[in-house]
């Protein structure tokens, strides 16, 4: 069993092309280790030490990480996964 | 074009080319529009600006377009009203109010960012033009779309105000209400753009589009005449209009156009979605997202992606911020119409009410200039102030019936005036 995880554009070139990724992990830490040890490099580009990267949302289940509790937000199999750039806008 | 050098990532410094394209690929930062400043330094001159035309588009030098005649061509220029009878009511020296309320064609702020990201879109070849809206740039991109004989998709949150729908349907776009708040059609427009390849004005033209919010700053320093006000308290929603108003101000210093820039920028929000506010209060550069819940729709994005950079301005400039209760917004609409006779939207009223703290609270001393951005304009947002204004007196179209009213209410002091008294001596 596993999550579903899904990959923003700009990272696709490091996931063969694939938009959508299965992966092992239950919690995002863990998931984003597993993530790069299929897809080396792709740590070094969400994460910048050990926090996410500040322009990019994390989401479980279309709830963003930081309403959770970050990168210890548990994950069970079935979660759906989004990594999204953060995109400004307003008004 | 000569005067920009490309896009550059805010974050980590690596270079683009000057296409349509808004994030980093490396790390996901932000991209902007990267000037050829030393080029500028030998063109731009007090002198150039002043002889161009009463618009925005006198600084295109420093607006990253190519096109000869814009889209928005009437945009910006609006007034900055010494407003004397609000500053007696603030109990402050010198206040401005910089009114975006009649900014050309759609009376607000956003008409600046859409005539840059239009322009830009078009000479870029896109056919489609789009956006997530929380109503005022709704506005806009269908207004200046119509102009350029685009077609555009507007996103909206779906309980919009009123006034907000209707001044979009009437330009003739394709609406799109979204069973969402504004953060939620955000996230869906960043995936729409992906698959679909529009032009998404908030987007993939966002460096561009946001560089039109500078041309706020130079007016006010150009209508001071040239000089820098101590104070600028602006409303932020996603942060950028008071982080590219701080950029155009130090542009203005770098290029020699003015002597000194020590303005003190002050950030403006609405209690109910405040992430911006509450990181400056608490000294943090991590803006944690908030759910927002307050009447002040325009204002409600309770993920602001440039909000580090507005954090960042307000501690480069040593500013503050201030974050009223709905309440006080509306206090701060009705304080704006009673002392100058201008009706802004909920935004204005956040303005209004963040400057009043500022200056109780001694943070703005009360002997130095201050310019309040009033954004929008109050005819957008009706609905929030109906409850609390007076209803009018209702009579039968004869004198009787008035002067029976008139005696039912000694309170309006209506009271017959002899024509000699009533005349203006002078």
């Amino acid at each position: 069993m596993s999550v579903l995880v899904r990959i923003p554009t700009p990272l696709r070139t490091l996931t063969n092309g694939q938009a959508e990724v299965h992966a092992e992990g239950s919690s995002i830490r863990e998931l984003i280790e597993n993530l790069e040890g299929r897809y080396k490099g792709l740590k070094e580009r969400l994460c910048e030490g050990k926090d996410i990267r500040r322009f990019i949302n994390v989401y479980v289940n279309e709830e963003d990480i930081r309403f959770l509790q970050g990168t210890a937000t548990p994950l069970k199999p079935g979660d759906r996964v989004s990594i999204v750039p953060a995109i400004a806008g307003g008004k | 074009m000569a005067k920009i050098k490309g896009l550059k990532c805010r974050e980590c410094g690596r270079p683009y080319p000057a296409e349509p394209l808004h994030v980093c690929e490396f790390c996901f930062g932000p991209l902007e529009v990267e000037y050829d400043y030393a080029t500028l330094q030998k063109i731009v001159t007090r002198k150039r600006i002043e002889a161009g035309p009463p618009s925005m588009w006198r600084y295109r030098d420093l607006l990253p377009v190519d096109e000869e005649r814009p889209v928005g061509s009437h945009c910006g220029m609006t007034p900055l009203i010494r407003a004397r009878n609000l500053a007696d009511a603030l109990g402050a020296k010198e206040v401005y109010i910089k009114n975006d309320a009649v900014c050309h064609p759609t009376l607000s702020f956003k008409d600046r960012v859409v005539a840059v990201a239009v322009t830009k879109a078009m000479e870029f070849g896109f056919t489609v033009v789009a956006c997530a809206s929380t109503g005022n740039l709704a506005n806009s991109v269908a207004a200046h779309a119509a102009e350029a004989r685009l077609k555009s998709f507007i996103f909206i949150p779906a309980n919009l105000e009123q006034g907000k729908i209707v001044g979009t349907l009437i330009y003739d776009p394709v609406l799109v209400a979204v069973d969402g708040n504004y953060d939620e059609v955000n996230r869906l427009c960043s995936e729409v753009a992906d698959k679909y390849g529009w032009a998404f004005v908030n987007i993939n033209i966002r460096p561009y589009y946001a560089e039109g919010s500078k041309s706020f700053g130079y007016e006010i320093v150009e209508q001071l005449g040239w000089r820098t006000p101590r104070h600028i308290v602006v409303p932020a929603a996603g942060g950028s209009l008071v982080t590219k108003i701080w950029k155009g101000l130090k542009e203005f210093h770098g290029l020699g156009l003015i002597p000194d820039c020590a303005t003190r920028m002050h950030v403006a929000q609405a209690a109910g979605s405040s992430p911006i506010v509450t990181a400056i209060r608490n000294r943090s550069e991590t803006i944690r997202p908030v759910r927002p819940n307050t009447i002040c729709k325009s204002l409600a994005i309770g993920n602001p992606a440039d909000g580090y950079y507005a954090y960042k301005a307000v501690e480069e400039s040593r500013g503050s911020a201030a974050d009223p209760s709905d309440d006080e917004i509306i206090a701060g609409m009705a304080l704006l119409a009673a002392t100058e006779g201008v009706f802004t939207e909920t935004a204005g009223g956040v303005t209004v009410a963040a400057a009043k703290r500022l200056l109780e609270d001694g943070v703005i001393p009360r002997d130095e200039s201050v310019v309040l951005s009033i954004t929008g304009n109050g005819l957008k947002t009706q609905e929030v102030v109906g409850g609390v204004l007076k209803p009018p007196l209702s009579i039968k179209p004869t004198l009787k019936s008035f002067d029976a009213v008139i005696a039912e209410r000694p309170d309006l002091g209506a009271d017959v005036v002899s024509r000699a008294s009533n005349t203006r001596r002078g």
